[in-house]
C-alpha cells in the first residue's frame, strides 16, 4: 500500500499545480510531525490545506490516526468545508479511538442545534456514522429531536440515522422508541421523509424477519401512492419495493394501484421502471382477465421491458434475466418482440447467452423462421460457449415447435457438414434429443451421424452417438462393429460412456441375437468383472440375470417403448415462478433461487406468494386455502412417538376429500423434502408401493429418475409446514418439562497463584435467552479486595459484559463470592483461535489480571432457531456436501425422543424426525446470535449407543464447536 | 444498501475505497478479479457476483471498473444505476473519468461520494444540487481560492433539495435567456448477408441545454407525437399531460440533461440509409483471402451521409491487409485484428469501395467466423424516425428567450453480417 502510494505520487511530479495531487508529494519521515504542526496553526487557510493533506493520505490508506486530537480541534468552525473534512476523518478514525472521539461529541450535539439546517442535517448525519457504543447514548437525544425538526431536509436526515443506529445497536432503537417515530414519518408531509423513511424501514426489517414494521393498510399505501409520485427517483424505489409487499384487499383496489403506477413505467431509472413492473406484475394476479384494464396493462408492460435492453449492458443483464421470469408466468407480454433478443456480435458473452435463452422461450410457430436463421448465424460466430448454447438452442426449439422440427434438422446437418469438431458435436447431442421426441421420422439422418463418428471426443457426444446407435441398430448394418470400436478402449471412456454402451450392446443384442452373442457377453464382463463402478456393475448384472433368466422379459424391459420427452425441460417450477414474482428486481430475480436459499439467515422464513385472481369463487386466496389445509390434516408427519407405521398410515389415508382446494403443484422444496424425508420411507413402503404410490404424488417416479413432474402433492405433504409446530409441542410434551440449556460445572480460570490471591472459577449459561458468565470469585490473599470490574477482549461471536460487575461488598480474605455477569453479543468483533476463546481482563483494588477461557458454543443458541421445514430442506440442499462434517458421539445411551428433548432445552430444535430401519433420523437445526445457522442430521440406531451426526453450515469453522456442545449437552 | 465502492484500473489496481458502513477489507475484490481473470475481456466480466458473504456489482466504464459490495438484498438494477451515476457524475465534474482525474482531484471525489449516499441509501444524485453544494474545480476557481481562501463547498443549503422539484436551483439569473434541444437518434440494426434487414430500431434522445432566468415553465410540442409510444422521461416531465394531451409540459433543471429517452421498435419501419456490398473470402491455398466492400446510400431523405466509417473485426489468422480505398483512408491493427475504413462523406455519384487481398498466417485452418462489419454514419438535420418538434412554448416568466432545435442521425449499434 505504502509503495502504491509513494509510486503514485512519483507519478503526480508532473501533475498540474492546481489539482489535488499536491497533497500527495509530502511523503518523507516526519511527515505526521509537519501536519501536527500545520493543524494548530493559526491561519485558518494553513489549517485547511492541511486537513485536505491528512483526508489525500486517509484515502490512499495511510496511518494518519495519530493526528486524532488536532483534526478533532478543528472542528470548531463555521468554514463549512473545514467542518465536513473533519467530519470524513472522525467517521473514518472514531471506531479505533473510541475515547478521543467522545471529545468530539459536543461540537456533534452543539451543530445539532445549529440554525442553518444544513450544519443540522450534516451533524446528525455524521454522528450515526461514527460506529461507536459510547457514542451512541449521546446520540440519542439529538436524534430525537432531529427527527422532528421543523425542516424537512433534517427529518430525511435523520429517518436514515435511525437505520444506522439500529445497526449498531438494535436494543437501543427500540427502547428510545424510534421506531415508532419512524413509522410516524411514513404519514410526514414532504414525500422525500416519507421515501426515507420507508428506506430506513425495510433495511431494519431485514434484520428482524418476524416483525410486523411495515404495517401497510389502505390508508398508508394511499399515503405512499401520494408520495411516489413527488419523490426522488431513488424514493420511489423504496416506495414501490415496499407497496410490492402489500396484498390488496379486492381487484379493485389493486386495479387502482395498477393505475397509479403504471406512470413509472416511463421513468428514465431502469431500476425504478424494473420495481414498477415488479408490483404490476403481482397486482395483475388479482385482476379478472376479462376486464379490459387487464389487457391495456398487459400491452403497457412490454415497452419499458424493451427500453431495458438499450441500456448498457450490466443494466441488459439484469432485466434479461427477470424478462427470463417474465417471459414464462406470461409469454404474452413480449410475444411480438422477438427482434429485441437478436444477438449482436458485440455483446458481452453474459449478454448474448440471456438473450440467447429467452429468444428460445418466445420461438413459436408464427416466428420459427425468423429464429432459426438468426440461430443458424450464431453457430457461426467466435465464441465456442456460445456457439454451443446456439446449436444446442436449434434442438429445442424443434422440440418445442414441432412444424419446425423438419427444418431444424436439416439445419443441423448443415452444421455437421462444416465439421467444426465442437458444433459436430453438440449437434449429435441434440440430435438425440429430437429422435426421442420424435421417434422414427428423421432417422435417414444417421447415416450422416455415423460418418462423424470418430471425431467425437467428448463424452456426452459420444454416450449420445452409442444411444443412437443402439436404438435403431436394427437399421444400421455395421451397428455391431461401430459398438465394437468404442469396446476397445471400454476402461478410458467416462462412466457415461460406458453405461450408455453397455445398454446399446444389450440392445443390439436383442434385435439380432445370432450375431451379436460374442460382443455382448464381452460388455457384461468387463462391466461387471473389470470394474470398480459400482453403478456399472450392478446394471451389468442387471442385464446379465435378465438376459440369462428370460430373454423375452428382458426384450420387453430393454426394448419398451420410451415416454415422449417433454416440450420445454428447463422451465422454472411454478411455485418457485410466482415466488421470484415477487422477487422481481431482487439478485433472486438475478439468481433465479428463492432468497431463502442464499441470503444468509436473515428473512429466510417469509415466503412470498402472489396474490390470488378474485374473479370466481370457487378460488379462495391461497392464504385461506392452506389454512384450511392446515386445520384439517392430520399433524401427522412428524411422528412424536416414532410410532412410523401408524404414521405411514394416517399419511396414507389421509382422505383426499380435504375441505379447500389443494395447495398448488409442488414446489421444488416440497420435491426436496421427498428427497430427503421421503426417501427413507419409499424404500420403507417396499412392495406396498403400488398403493400408496398414488397417494405420495408419484414419488416412485423421482426415484427413478425421470423428470416427469408430480402432479398435485398430497395436502398432507404441504400442511405440516405449519402444523410441525403442534408436534414440537408433542415432542416436549411427551417427555415432561423441557429442561434448561446445560451448563458445565464451574472449573478454575484463574488460580489464585496468578492473581495475586484472586481466585476465579466460572461457567457459562444461558438462562432464559440471556448469556451469562457465572463466576465464584475467591480472596485468598491476607487483604480486603474492592473495586472489581471486568472487560473482554474482542472476540469472535461479539461477547461483552451487557452491565458491570456487580460486586458491591468488599471481598475479605478467604471470602467468596457468586457473581452473574449478563452478558450481551454487540461487542467488538474479531475471529478468535480457537473460535470461541475468550479473553478476559479482570481489575480490583491490587492490580489487573488477564486469563482466558473457552465458552461453549451452545450458549449462543438462540431461542428462534428453529427453520421452517422448506427452508431447511432448501438450504441443507443449497450448502454444498463438501462443507458437511460428521461426527460420532459414542456412549450415549438415550432414545432419540429423550435426545432431541434434552437438545431443546439448549437451543437445538428439532424440526422433523424419520425412521428407517429402526434406526431415527432427526433433522435439528440452531441460529448463532449472529444470524448462522446451523443444520444438522442426527442418526440414533435404538441399542447402538453410537449417534451419528452430520452437519451442514455455511461457516465451517463452528462445525467442530457445535459437535463439542452436542456431546457436552447429551452426556450431561 | 450499498456498503463499499472500489474503483480499480484495467491493470487490476484499486486506486480509490469508499467505505458507507464499516470498512471491507479489499480482499473481498480477489472474488472479481477470479472472475475477471476467466472473463478474459473485461467487458464480459459477469455484472453480478457472489460470494461467501457480499454480493459484488460492478459495472465497466471508461476502462475503469466501478466495483459496490453489498451485504443485504438490494435490488442489483439500483446499484447499476447508482454506479453509473457516479460515473456520470466524475465526468460532468472532471470532463472525463478516467484514473488519472480521479486521482487528481481525490478529496472532491470524496466529498461528493459523501454526498451522493449516506448509509447506502442515495442522498443527492442530481448533478444540480451537488454543484450547488461542491463547486466543480476550475482553474480560475483555485487561484482565486489560494488567494482569498475561499472554499468549494457551498455554503448555503442547496434550496432546490426542499422544493417540489429538486432537480432546478433557485434564484437562476441569466442575461441571454436561451434553451437549446438537440434531437438525436441512433439507429441501431442488423443487416444480413443479402442486404436484408434483420432486425432494426431506433434509439432516440432528447437532449437539452436550458439556460432560463428565474422557473419557467416550457410546453414542447410534435408534430407527430403518434410516432412515441416508448419513452422515458426525466423527473420533471408531468407524465399526466403526455398522456393526455402528447405535449412535454416540465419546468427544466438548470443547464445540460436528458429530457426524454424513446425507443421506436422494430415493429415500425426503420429507414436504414445505406446499403452495403461486400464479399470476404479465404481461400484454402495460397493463405490469402479477398476482400470487397462498396457502401451507397439507400433511404437518406435526401440529405448527405456524413463521418461514415466501417469496422471490421478480422479473424485472429488475417496478418495484414494490402487494399485499395477509392476514398478515405483505411488502417488495420494486427494486434487487436482491427480494420477501419474511415471515408468521410458519402457521395452518391461515385460510391466508396475498398478492395484488395487479405494475407493469412500459413498453417492455421481457414477462419470458420464470418467477421461482422460495423457502420457509423451521421446524417445531419435529420431525425431518420420522422420525429419533428413542432412548438416551444414557455410560461411562467416575462421574457423572450431563444429557441432552438438540432436533429442529427447517427449509427448505433449498425452491423452488417457476411
Amino acid at each position: 500500500m505504502q509503495e502504491w502510494a509513494n509510486q503514485l505520487c512519483e507519478n503526480r511530479q508532473f501533475g498540474s499545480k492546481m489539482t489535488d495531487s499536491k497533497y500527495f508529494t509530502t511523503t518523507k519521515k516526519g511527515e505526521i510531525f509537519e501536519l501536527k504542526a500545520e493543524l494548530n496553526s493559526d491561519k485558518k487557510e494553513k489549517k485547511k490545506e492541511a486537513v485536505k493533506k491528512v483526508i489525500a493520505s486517509m484515502t490512499v490508506g495511510k496511518d494518519v490516526s495519530a493526528l486524532f486530537p488536532d483534526v478533532v480541534n478543528c472542528m470548531q468552525t463555521d468554514n463549512l468545508e473545514l467542518k465536513k473534512l473533519v467530519y470524513l476523518y472522525l467517521m473514518n478514525y472514531a471506531k479505533s479511538q473510541p475515547d478521543m472521539a467522545i471529545m468530539a461529541v459536543n461540537t456533534f450535539v452543539k451543530d445539532c442545534e445549529d440554525p442553518n439546517p444544513l450544519i443540522r442535517a450534516l451533524a446528525v448525519r455524521t454522528m450515526g456514522c461514527i460506529r461507536v457504543d459510547k457514542i451512541t447514548e449521546y446520540l440519542c437525544e439529538p436524534l430525537r429531536k432531529c427527527l422532528k425538526d421543523e425542516d424537512p431536509y433534517v427529518r430525511k436526515t435523520a429517518a436514515v440515522c435511525v437505520a444506522k443506529l439500529h445497526d449498531i445497536n438494535a436494543q437501543l432503537v427500540e427502547d428510545q422508541g424510534f421506531l415508532d417515530t419512524l413509522k410516524d414519518l411514513i404519514s410526514d408531509s414532504n414525500p422525500m421523509v416519507v421515501a426515507n423513511a420507508v428506506a430506513a424501514l425495510s433495511e431494519i426489517a431485514e434484520s428482524h424477519p418476524n416483525s410486523n414494521l411495515m404495517d401497510l393498510n389502505p390508508q398508508t399505501i394511499n399515503k405512499l401512492l401520494t408520495a411516489l409520485n413527488e419523490c426522488t427517483e431513488w424514493g420511489q424505489i423504496f416506495i414501490l419495493d415496499c407497496l410490492a409487499n402489500y396484498t390488496p384487499r379486492d381487484d379493485r383496489e389493486s386495479q387502482s394501484i395498477c393505475e397509479r403506477v403504471t406512470p413509472r413505467l416511463s421513468h428514465a431509472n431502469s431500476a425504478v421502471v424494473l420495481s414498477a413492473v415488479k408490483v404490476l406484475m403481482k397486482f395483475m394476479e388479482m385482476l379478472p382477465k376479462d376486464l379490459d384494464y387487464y389487457g391495456t396493462l398487459l400491452k403497457k408492460l412490454a415497452p419499458p421491458l424493451v427500453t431495458l435492453l438499450s441500456a448498457e449492458p450490466e443494466l441488459q443483464y439484469v432485466a434479461l434475466r427477470n424478462i427470463n421470469l417474465i417471459v414464462q408466468r406470461r409469454p404474452e407480454i413480449l410475444k411480438h418482440e422477438m427482434k429485441v433478443f437478436f444477438v449482436k456480435y458485440n455483446d458481452p458473452i453474459y449478454v448474448k447467452l440471456e438473450k440467447l435463452d429467452i429468444m428460445i422461450r418466445l420461438a413459436s410457430q408464427a416466428n420459427i423462421a425468423q429464429v432459426l436463421a438468426e440461430l443458424k448465424e450464431y453457430a457461426t460466430e467466435v465464441d465456442v460457449d456460445f456457439v454451443r448454447k446456439a446449436v444446442r438452442a436449434i434442438g429445442r426449439c424443434a422440440i418445442k415447435v414441432e412444424q419446425s422440427a423438419e427444418r431444424c434438422v436439416s439445419t443441423l446437418l448443415d452444421l455437421i457438414q462444416t465439421k467444426v469438431n465442437y458444433v459436430v458435436q453438440e449437434a449429435i447431442v441434440v440430435i438425440k434429443d429430437i429422435f426421442r421426441k420424435y421417434p422414427n421420422k428423421y432417422e435417414s439422418v444417421i447415416a450422416t451421424l455415423c460418418e462423424n463418428l470418430d471425431s467425437l471426443d467428448e463424452p456426452e457426444a459420444r454416450a449420445a452417438m452409442i444411444w443412437i446407435v443402439g436404438e435403431y441398430a436394427e437399421r444400421i448394418d455395421n451397428a455391431d462393429e461401430l459398438l465394437e470400436s468404442f469396446l476397445e478402449g471400454f476402461h478410458d471412456e467416462s462412466t457415461q460412456v460406458q453405461l450408455q454402451l453397455l445398454t446399446a450392446i444389450v440392445k443390439l443384442f436383442l434385435k439380432k441375437p445370432t450375431e451379436t452373442q460374442e460382443l455382448v457377453q464381452q460388455v457384461l464382463s468387463l462391466a461387471t468383472q473389470d470394474s470398480d463402478n459400482p453403478d456399472l456393475r450392478d446394471r451389468g448384472y442387471i442385464y446379465w440375470r435378465l438376459l440369462s433368466t428370460d430373454p423375452v422379459a428382458a426384450k420387453e424391459v430393454v426394448l419398451a417403448e420410451k415416454p415422449l420427452i417433454s416440450e420445454e425441460t428447463d422451465l422454472i417450477e411454478p411455485t418457485l415462478l410466482e415466488e421470484l414474482i415477487c422477487h422481481i428486481g431482487t439478485l433472486a430475480s438475478v439468481y433465479h433461487k428463492p432468497p431463502s436459499a442464499f441470503v444468509e439467515g436473515s428473512r429466510g422464513v417469509q415466503h412470498k406468494r402472489l396474490p390470488g385472481s378474485t374473479e370466481s369463487g370457487e378460488s379462495e386466496s391461497p392464504d385461506t386455502a392452506s389454512a384450511a389445509a392446515v386445520s384439517d390434516a392430520p399433524p401427522a408427519v412428524i411422528p412424536s412417538q416414532g410410532d412410523l407405521l401408524g404414521d405411514l398410515l394416517n399419511l396414507d389415508l389421509t382422505p383426499p376429500t380435504t375441505a379447500g382446494p389443494p395447495p398448488p403443484a409442488s414446489s421444488g422444496m416440497q420435491m426436496g423434502a421427498m428427497d430427503l424425508l421421503g426417501g427413507g420411507l419409499d424404500s420403507l413402503m417396499g412392495d406396498e408401493s403400488e398403493p400408496l404410490g398414488g397417494d405420495l404424488g408419484g414419488s416412485p417416479a423421482i426415484g427413478a429418475g425421470f423428470g416427469a413432474p408430480p402432479a398435485a402433492m398430497p395436502a398432507s405433504f404441504s400442511a405440516p409446514v405449519s402444523g410441525g409446530l403442534d408436534d414440537l409441542f408433542d415432542l416436549g410434551g411427551g417427555v415432561g418439562m423441557p429442561m434448561g440449556a446445560y451448563s458445565a460445572p464451574k472449573t478454575v480460570w484463574l488460580p489464585a497463584l496468578k492473581a495475586k490471591g484472586l481466585e476465579i472459577s466460572g461457567t457459562f449459561a444461558r438462562r432464559s435467552g440471556v448469556i451469562q458468565m457465572e463466576m465464584t470469585l475467591t480472596n485468598k490473599a491476607m487483604s480486603v479486595m474492592t473495586d472489581f470490574a471486568i472487560q473482554f477482549n474482542r472476540n469472535s461471536f461479539g461477547l461483552a459484559p451487557a452491565g458491570p460487575l456487580q460486586v458491591l461488598t468488599p471481598l475479605s480474605p478467604n471470602q467468596s463470592i457468586e457473581v452473574t455477569l449478563p452478558l450481551n453479543t454487540v461487542g467488538p468483533v474479531m475471529k478468535m483461535e480457537p473460535l470461541n476463546n475468550l479473553q478476559v481482563a479482570v481489575k480490583n483494588n491490587i492490580d489487573v489480571f488477564y486469563f482466558s477461557c473457552q465458552y461453549p458454543i451452545s450458549m449462543l443458541f438462540v431461542e428462534d432457531g428453529k427453520m421452517e421445514r422448506q427452508v431447511f430442506l432448501a438450504t441443507w440442499k443449497d450448502i454444498p456436501n463438501d462443507s458437511e462434517a460428521q461426527f460420532q458421539i459414542k456412549d450415549c445411551h438415550l432414545s432419540s425422543d429423550a435426545a432431541s428433548n434434552k437438545l431443546q432445552g439448549s437451543n437445538i430444535f428439532t424440526i422433523a424426525k424419520r425412521t428407517v430401519d429402526g434406526q431415527d433420523m432427526l433433522y435439528q437445526s440452531m441460529k448463532l446470535t449472529n444470524g448462522i445457522w446451523v443444520l444438522t442430521e442426527m442418526r440414533v440406531q435404538a441399542g447402538n449407543p453410537v449417534y451419528t451426526v452430520s452437519l451442514k453450515c455455511r461457516a465451517a469453522e463452528v462445525s467442530q464447536w457445535v459437535f463439542q456442545s452436542y456431546e457436552a449437552v447429551l452426556k450431561n | 444498501m450499498i456498503h463499499s465502492l472500489f474503483v480499480i484500473n484495467h491493470l487490476g489496481d484499486i486506486f480509490l475505497e469508499k467505505h458507507w458502513k464499516s470498512v471491507i477489507s479489499r480482499s473481498v475484490c480477489d472474488y472479481f478479479f477470479e472472475a475477471r481473470e476467466k472473463a478474459v475481456d473485461p467487458e464480459n466480466v459477469p455484472p453480478v457476483l457472489q460470494t461467501p458473504h457480499h454480493y459484488l456489482i460492478s459495472i465497466y466504464r471508461g476502462k475503469l471498473f466501478f466495483l459496490s459490495v453489498i451485504q443485504t438484498e438490494v435490488p442489483p438494477l439500483f446499484v447499476i444505476e447508482f454506479l453509473h451515476r457516479v460515473a456520470d457524475t466524475f465526468q460532468d465534474y472532471f470532463g472525463e473519468c478516467s484514473e488519472s482525474v480521479i486521482s487528481d482531484n481525490v478529496v472532491i471525489v470524496y466529498e461528493l461520494l459523501e454526498e451522493m449516499l449516506d448509509n447506502g441509501f442515495p442522498l443527492a444524485t442530481e448533478s444540480n444540487v451537488l454543484k450547488e453544494m461542491i463547486r466543480p474545480p476550475n482553474i480560475l476557481r483555485s487561484v482565486v481560492n489560494t488567494l482569498t481562501g475561499g472554499s468549494n463547498v457551498g455554503e448555503t443549503l442547496p434550496q432546490g433539495q426542499l422544493s417540489n422539484i429538486p432537480w432546478r436551483r433557485a434564484g437562476v439569473k441569466y442575461t441571454n435567456n436561451e434553451a437549446y434541444f438537440d434531437v438525436t437518434e441512433e439507429i441501431d440494426a442488423i443487416v444480413d448477408k443479402s442486404g436484408t434487414t434483420v432486425s432494426a430500431e431506433i434509439q432516440g434522445v432528447i437532449e437539452a441545454c436550458v439556460k432560463l432566468s428565474g422557473m419557467p415553465d416550457l410546453t414542447m410540442s410534435f408534430m407527430n407525437p403518434r410516432l412515441l409510444d416508448d419513452v422515458s422521461f426525466h423527473p420533471c416531465v408531468r407524465f399526466r399531460r403526455w398522456e393526455s394531451e402528447r405535449v412535454l409540459s416540465f419546468i427544466p433543471p438548470d443547464g445540460n440533461f436528458t429530457l426524454m429517452t424513446y425507443h421506436i421498435s422494430s415493429q415500425n419501419l426503420v429507414a436504414i440509409p445505406v446499403y452495403v456490398k461486400q464479399s470476404i473470402s479465404f481461400f484454402e491455398a495460397g493463405s490469402c483471402g479477398r476482400l470487397d466492400i462498396t457502401i451507397g446510400p439507400k433511404q437518406t431523405m435526401g440529405k448527405t451521409v456524413e463521418d461514415l466509417k466501417v469496422t471490421v473485426h478480422m479473424p485472429k489468422a488475417v496478418l495484414n491487409a494490402n487494399l485499395t480505398a477509392s476514398q478515405g483512408n483505411y488502417t488495420y491493427d494486427f494486434t487487436t485484428k482491427l480494420l477501419v475504413w474511415d471515408i468521410g462523406k458519402l457521395n452518391p455519384q461515385k460510391l466508396p469501395n475498398l478492395r484488395g487481398s487479405l494475407s493469412m498466417q500459413t498453417g492455421v485452418p481457414n477462419p470458420e467466423e464470418n467477421p461482422s462489419l460495423n457502420i457509423d454514419l451521421k446524417i445531419q438535420q435529420l431525425a431518420i424516425s420522422g420525429l419533428k418538434v413542432s412548438r416551444l412554448d414557455m410560461y411562467g416568466e416575462m421574457y423572450k428567450p431563444f429557441k432552438g432545435v438540432k436533429y442529427v442521425t447517427k449509427a448505433g449499434k449498425f452491423q452488417v453480417r457476411t
